[in-house]
């Protein structure tokens, strides 16, 4: 029998899971979170989550890190996350399916690091996840349709929206909707009835770029946006708020996949036809190439879960992986982000939160002809240094500094050097 | 449910993370930075490390990815303890 290692418990992970099991596999599938579905199903504990069905048939590993990948062989931490006394366990399948996912991608701003400004996703996730609002006056802001499941969330739990503020204008906004997505269109009308019942702005072409405070955030300054998301002057609008979510768009997590060895392509794992990545028997699906949604995820992971079981995913797997990939490819168009906006960025703005490294810091390291190349602007300024290497910054550095961001991240979730030391791996 | 953050009982519900039992309670922030400023939870997800805290003597924990248990013992952190 294939045996086949899926990680990611999200839509991706879970469709390749029962397509792998449903072609002849063994398989394992492991998440760090303790329950199935990943960010897009994330339920309050206990709650039922619907997937018995899947899991029953495989093996679930929940509280699952896996921290390092060699080849197919996946290095395993089982245990209450970053925590002290988990188990290290190595896995060697046949095949492995990564569907890892994505986080928010957000752009700095200042003020963004102070204490009340989530990500979109954040918000998202204390929502449904632990019933918790942010705030009580709450400025939604970014990009992209998901800022209005966000907004919905948040008036579940009794958080006041404020405003939903889309960075691009109608213009180029209705470019990438067409009627080919009525299905989406329709899930979009729903979100923006129940903001309209609660009677929440929905502006275009506006967006924070501001926050304010000292302890935390008390105001947010917003401004209108020319297409290519230039502040328009005079157009500046400050609001009382006790909390801001911003998010632009998603950044995929693709260290387990560049572990593997996996070639990228702008930073998203290249993938063939049957979601096979560059290297034999490592598959990849969902948010990892290509930023479409739990849908083009899932029908993603359906492909790559019967590839990887050594099986032929069927002509209506395949068209319908097709069709919600080419609706990812004109969200992102309608979707974009602005060229100009580190004109929001100020001299003193922090970019690299973890190490507080300034946007003044860096256009300066960038431009000195004694330091060239991103190992020395990394070393010089610190910025990708801190905890989280790179991945709320990466994407900024780079724009502001000309270079292209690297997601060589040697351990790809953080373990203790005493779990690292012990020499007790399970074989399984 | 109730847990301790730097030795005051704050209450929480089960199966609540530790970041979602801080910010019910209306707390904001619980860890500084090297210059010392002031950071709570910014991804929720587990991959910014803004939330770091110590439970029950173990530092470096993220709050937004551990779930709190009655009676754990919070400590808030400072980059200068890490």
């Amino acid at each position: 029998m294939t045996r086949v290692v899926v990680v990611g418990a999200g839509p991706a992970g879970l469709a390749a899971a029962a397509h792998a099991v449903r072609a002849g596999a063994g398989v394992t599938i492991l998440d760090q979170s303790d329950a199935p579905g990943g960010q897009y199903h994330r339920q309050p504990p206990g709650a039922p989550h619907g997937f018995e069905a899947v899991l029953s048939r495989c093996t679930w590993w929940p509280e699952s890190t896996v921290w390092a990948v060699d080849g197919k062989r996946v290095h395993v931490l089982r245990g209450p996350a970053d925590g002290t006394g988990r188990q290290r366990h190595v896995l060697e399948p046949d095949a492995l399916v990564l569907a890892t996912g994505a986080h928010d991608r957000t752009l700095p701003f200042p003020g963004w690091q102070l204490p009340g400004v989530f990500t979109a996703g954040a918000a998202q996730a204390l929502a449904k996840g632990d019933r918790v609002a942010v705030g009580k006056r709450v400025l939604v802001a970014g990009a992209g349709p998901f800022l209005l499941p966000v907004a919905e969330s948040l008036l579940a739990v009794g958080a006041g929206v404020l405003a939903v503020l889309e960075a691009n204008p109608a213009s180029t906004v209705r470019k990438g909707w067409s009627w080919r997505d009525a299905r989406k269109a329709g899930e979009l009308a729903r979100y923006a009835a129940a903001l309209a019942r609660h009677r929440v702005p929905y502006h275009l072409g506006r967006t924070v770029v501001e926050a304010r405070g000292d302890d935390r955030v008390r105001e947010a300054v917003t401004a209108r946006l020319r297409a290519d998301w230039s502040v328009v002057p005079g157009t500046e609008r400050t609001y009382e708020v006790d909390a801001v979510c911003v998010g632009h768009g998603f950044a995929s997590q693709p260290e387990l996949a560049v572990a593997a060895g996996c070639a990228l392509d702008g930073g998203f794992v290249r993938v063939g036809d049957d979601q096979r990545t560059s290297v034999a028997g490592v598959f990849a699906a969902g948010e990892l190439t290509g930023i479409g949604g739990a849908v083009a995820a899932a029908a993603e992971g359906a492909v790559a879960g019967c590839a990887a079981a050594g099986g032929v995913p069927d002509r209506a797997l395949l068209r319908e992986r097709d069709r919600t990939r080419a609706f990812a490819a004109r969200l992102a168009a309608a979707h974009p982000i602005g060229a100009a906006w580190p004109g929001w960025l100020r001299e003193d703005t922090i970019v690299c939160r973890c190490e507080e490294t300034t946007a003044g810091e860096l256009t300066r390291a960038a431009g000195d002809p004694a330091a060239p190349g991103p190992h020395a602007l990394k070393l010089g300024t610190r910025a990708g240094l801190g905890p989280c290497q790179g991945r709320m910054c990466g994407a900024a550095v780079s724009a502001l500094c000309g270079t292209a961001e690297r997601h060589h991240r040697p351990i790809a979730q953080p373990i203790r050097l005493g779990e690292l030391a012990d020499a007790k791996e399970i074989e399984a | 449910m109730e847990i301790t953050v730097d030795g005051e009982p704050v209450p929480g519900v089960e199966g609540q993370t530790v970041a979602g039992v801080l910010l019910a309670a209306g707390r904001k922030s619980w860890r500084t930075t090297r210059s010392g400023a002031p950071r709570g939870v910014f991804c929720g997800i587990g991959a910014c490390f803004d939330c770091l805290l110590t439970v029950n003597g173990v530092p470096d924990v993220r709050a937004c990815r551990r779930r709190a248990a009655d009676g754990d013992e919070i400590r808030t952190q400072s980059r200068a303890d890490a």
